[in-house]
């Protein structure tokens, strides 16, 4: 049987359940979640057993000029579906939010992409340094304003 | 009093034979054991993503071809099932057929590539089982070459279909093709995967437990040589993988020789659904009638994921009403797999570190993108 994509509700409702302020709002095919909150709300998502999102398959940030947008890819691996997880961040100084690495090691490299990249900073990453470009780099290429 | 040494601090590569492209891992070692590892990337950095955000839709295909350059056929596949998921398009059938086709012709080629560098780094005599991969998977770039005139990048896919249909003389080829190459697999097999001494190299080396798997993002032969029937074609069936039937096969202890043989299994497999593709294939269109400047709307959004050669790759694009991805990110199953390095390897001996990287069969234009 086909994997199934959880609906934004489906995922907001059982997580508003156990954390009454983590979630913001939710879409049809996302939900979004508190950044600060974000770390929590993923070690819930994983430890839940109905809901049980034990692989981290991406993780992503957009750059929208005026806010960045973090995006979670979740699959359950033992009950077949998968969900999106959305946190947004305003600023562009320095954004940042609590790092997921203690939840699913597999956000490791991922986050210091998007450090690397984005210039979106990870609260709690162990060894949060530039993976794909030098140390002493200038700028994060991947944001819209660097040419 | 104990024997014991000073630490030391190796750099393995970037130049390096063994470590399959531009990686380097700064390995410290106590005596011949390793105690500390850090994997080091960024040497082969193109910028893909930011280059995506510059080119329109069609255009992007190329770019995917570079990125696992051994498996260009399954990158062209996950960026244009994001790119169809994002428009909301399904391909013509005969696309759909011609696509697993040749993205199963690819998972063999990249298979042979993985395991023939693996026995190669194992220190089989010469390079002969190398030789023997390269040589089978000759014989699959001649027959992409008929497909669209380039062995390597091949940019045969295109959002809504396949660039061109299959030639005359391009069936007769895999025809020839299905006739020679089981018998060059089973001389393969019966070479290495019952050989003692690859058996005592291998068996029970690294083993990978299928909870740090799991929690590391690992995907692919690596994530089912730990034990877990995962697959993407099986989970959320692309193309034409509902109408074919095949099986996915599992290791036990997450050990190289685990690694090695369920991809030695996976090539049996994806011979099958090669046969039963050009059994089931039937005349037809094969590319979508799309404007040659593709646009999707404005804050829609689409993750395409296939299962690879080496696991779970996916493309996250995000559009904003204009005629390129606004944001393309890849999910790179090569760099995710490389987690578990230090797992892997602390512990075990200078030895079996380059065979225990070989085993997870990374490559590097994927890694660094």
């Amino acid at each position: 049987m086909a994997v199934r994509a959880l609906t934004g509700q489906e995922v907001a409702q059982r997580l508003e359940a156990a954390l009454p302020d983590a979630v913001e709002r939710w879409e049809p095919e996302v939900v979004w979640v508190h950044p600060g909150q974000i770390s929590t709300a993923c070690r819930f998502l994983r430890d839940d057993p109905e809901l049980d999102f034990r692989f981290l398959s991406s993780l992503s940030a957009v750059d929208f000029i005026g806010h960045f947008d973090l995006v979670y890819h979740l699959t359950s691996l033992g009950r077949r579906h998968t969900a999106v997880v959305k946190a947004r961040l305003y600023g562009r100084d320095t954004p940042s939010l609590p790092s997921v690495y203690p939840v699913w090691q597999g956000a490791d490299f991922q986050e210091r992409e998007v450090w690397d990249l984005m210039g979106v900073r990870f609260e709690g990453h162990p060894n949060l340094k530039r993976i794909m470009l030098w140390e002493g780099f200038e700028g994060h290429p991947l944001r819209k304003d660097f040419l | 009093m104990p024997f014991r040494t000073e630490p030391m601090t190796v750099n393995i590569g970037p130049q390096h034979p063994s470590t399959h492209g531009v990686f380097r891992l700064r390995v410290t070692f106590d005596g011949e054991v390793i105690t500390e590892v850090e994997p080091v990337f960024g040497y082969l950095h193109r910028g893909t993503e930011k280059l995506a955000e510059e080119r329109n839709y069609v255009q992007v295909v190329t770019l995917t071809d570079r990125l696992d350059y051994v498996s260009s056929m399954t990158n062209n596949q996950a960026y244009c099932i994001a790119v169809e998921k994002l428009l909301g398009v399904t391909p013509p059938l005969r696309a759909k057929y011609l696509r697993t086709l040749v993205a199963e012709l690819q998972r063999i080629a990249s298979h042979l590539i993985g395991v023939g560098f693996f026995l190669q780094e194992l220190g089989t005599f010469g390079g002969t089982p190398l030789m023997y991969c390269f040589r089978s998977r000759e014989r699959i770039l001649d027959l992409f070459e008929m497909l669209c005139g380039a062995r390597i990048t091949v940019s045969y896919l295109r959002p809504g279909g396949v660039f061109s249909d299959a030639p005359a003389d391009f069936w007769p080829a895999l025809d020839a093709f299905m006739q020679v190459f089981p018998g060059e697999l089973a001389e393969l097999e019966q070479l290495v995967l019952e050989n003692e001494i690859l058996m005592v190299r291998t068996r029970g080396v690294s083993p990978l437990p299928l909870d740090v798997a799991v929690n590391c993002s690992v995907s692919g032969p690596v994530l089912r040589a730990s034990g877990l029937a995962w697959d993407w074609r099986k989970e959320d069936p692309y193309d034409a993988y509902d109408q074919v039937r095949f099986e996915v096969p599992v290791g036990t202890n997450g050990d190289n020789y685990d690694r090695l043989w369920v991809r030695m299994q996976e090539v049996h497999q994806s011979l099958s659904i090669v046969r039963q593709c050009v059994a089931q294939i039937e005349p037809g269109p094969v590319r979508l009638d799309l404007p040659l400047v593709l646009r999707a709307e404005a804050g829609v959004e689409a993750y395409g994921r296939i299962e690879s050669p080496r696991g779970e790759l996916g493309f996250y694009l995000v559009s904003d009403g204009g005629i390129s991805p606004y944001r393309c990110k890849i999910r790179s199953p090569s760099l995710l797999n490389l987690t578990v390095t230090e797992h892997l390897l602390v512990g075990w001996k200078l030895a079996d570190m380059i065979v225990s990287l070989g085993s997870v069969d990374i490559n590097m234009g994927e890694v660094d993108r």
